[in-house]
């Protein structure tokens, strides 16, 4: 049984994570321990809320160091939704805050002219594309089809400096943004793939065959 | 440019372990068990669910925690959970259990504050506003709660853009003139809120029919239906099928 750990940091709501594993056969462990962390065969990081404040809660449980030792371990590792945001180098969320630099690039507001039919938060459904024309078979997103639907929470989004690192965009009133990015071991989900259907658990499925 | 896709919420009422559908939000009727029907229906593609405890805000007590943790066991989509919570613990015990999302109305109005509290601590996202609506003239909506029975005094729409302020994430509103009669949404009530907040708002209340659908998808893009899933009236599959054929935007791959 890989030992699958997802990053407790006092933020979010992890038990639709932890229960979608569960679905799949798999028992994460929830923890801040750093040990475990580097131990162990994929690690995710989650999240929900403010850029500044999940950044504060990772360098107060003295975190960034040891994703960053994991990451370099080449193993599976996954951001989800502010998890995904704090790969990248910093976000303009209430003023600038620094992240995790693991892939560089910013996080944005999204640029929508909001109106009666167009609201921020993008909170929905949203189709996944292939905009860049990767082959996903090597990725989280392996058997699935673009157009696939992913259930979306957020105001902001990365926009990564490199288009290699842009795995599928999806496209919110005619704003493109990147919601899945991937370098080397490390991916990004902007979308909730714990709350995705079926098509979500695929994705964490193929998460897993990561290891 | 595709406009977004429309959200379909199947709203789940119970009562002491049981679905129950009433008329008016009043004279509730057992319609089946809360845990199986929130899998059927995710089986079946709605892409979200909405269980609120019908009776919780009348004798101040939530049982709706352990049924939230066991259907979250089967059910991967968006949860929201309402009905009786009152404090942060509530919250806290109501997100712990798995939902995603928690909604306030009764609460709300007493103590404006616990959005604003709750929004801060756990993010506007999970934060669900809910206005339970009754028609006092033309355009003119009186905000009630306790399930539509006491009235508050509140404008429906100036209540709306104060619990934006407060930090509410979304807004569920339940006509409950329309509520269990089958008889189509409040269109009106809906545009009314809808045009004057800038985050997204759920009509409940009134779906009987495919008809009604279409017309609140051309409003807004969230509502909820209870009656037409619960006595079989049409499929998921139907409503999706009859909104894609009026160039509604919905999620279908599911």
């Amino acid at each position: 049984m890989p030992e699958v750990v997802i990053i407790d940091y006092g933020i979010g709501n992890v038990r639709s994570i932890l229960n979608a594993f569960q679905h799949l056969g798999i028992h994460p462990i929830l923890t801040r321990d750093k040990d475990s962390v580097l131990n162990a065969d994929a690690v995710i990081l989650p999240g929900v809320g403010a850029f500044k404040h999940g950044m504060d809660n990772l360098k107060e449980f003295d975190l960034e160091g040891t994703i960053h030792s994991y990451v370099k371990t080449n193993k599976p590792f996954l951001g989800i939704c502010l998890g995904m945001q704090m790969l990248f180098d910093e976000s303009e969320e209430f003023g600038t805050s620094k992240g995790l630099g693991l892939i560089e690039g910013r996080v944005t507001k999204l640029p929508v002219k909001t109106n009666h039919k167009l609201k921020l938060p993008h909170i929905g459904w949203n189709d996944i594309e292939n905009t860049q024309d990767i082959n996903w078979s090597s990725s989280v997103l392996k058997g699935l089809s673009p157009g696939t639907s992913a259930y979306f929470v957020h105001s902001f989004a990365a926009v990564p400096a490199k288009k290699e690192n842009i795995l599928a965009t999806a496209n919110y009133g005619g704003v493109e943004f990147c919601c899945a990015t991937w370098k080397n071991n490390i991916y990004g989900l902007q979308f909730h793939p714990e709350k995705s259907g079926k098509d979500g658990l695929k994705m964490l499925q193929n998460f897993i065959s990561l290891i | 440019m595709t406009s977004p896709k429309t959200r379909l919420i199947a709203r789940i009422d119970v009562k002491n372990e049981h679905v129950i559908k009433g008329i008016h939000l009043e004279g509730l009727r057992k319609v089946g068990d809360p845990i199986k029907l929130a899998t059927k229906y995710y089986i079946e593609g709605i892409d979200e669910i909405l269980f609120m405890d019908a009776v919780a805000s009348l004798y101040n007590r939530n049982n709706l925690f352990h049924i939230i943790q066991e259907a979250c066991k089967e059910v991967f989509i968006p949860i929201t959970i309402g009905g009786g919570i009152r404090t942060i613990e509530d919250i806290a015990k109501a997100l712990h259990s798995g939902a995603d999302k928690i909604s306030l109305n009764t609460q709300a109005i007493k103590n404006p504050e616990l959005i604003k509290k709750a929004s801060e601590i756990y993010g506007s996202q999970c934060i669900v506003a809910s206005i339970e609506a009754k028609k006092r003239g033309p355009n003119s909506w009186e905000a009630y709660i306790d399930n539509g029975r006491e009235e508050t005094g509140l404008d429906v729409v100036e209540w709306a853009q104060k619990l934006v302020e407060l930090g509410a994430g979304e807004i569920l509103v339940t006509s409950v003139d329309k509520e269990g009669t089958k008889k189509g949404f409040d269109l009106d009530l809906f545009k009314a809120i809808n045009e004057n907040v800038n985050i997204p708002v759920i009509i409940s209340g009134g779906a009987g029919k495919l008809e009604h659908l279409k017309e609140a998808a051309q409003i807004g893009d969230a509502f909820a239906l209870a009656s037409l899933l619960h006595y079989n009236i049409n499929t998921i599959q139907e409503v999706k099928e009859h909104l894609k054929l009026n160039n509604i935007n919905v999620r279908t791959n599911a």
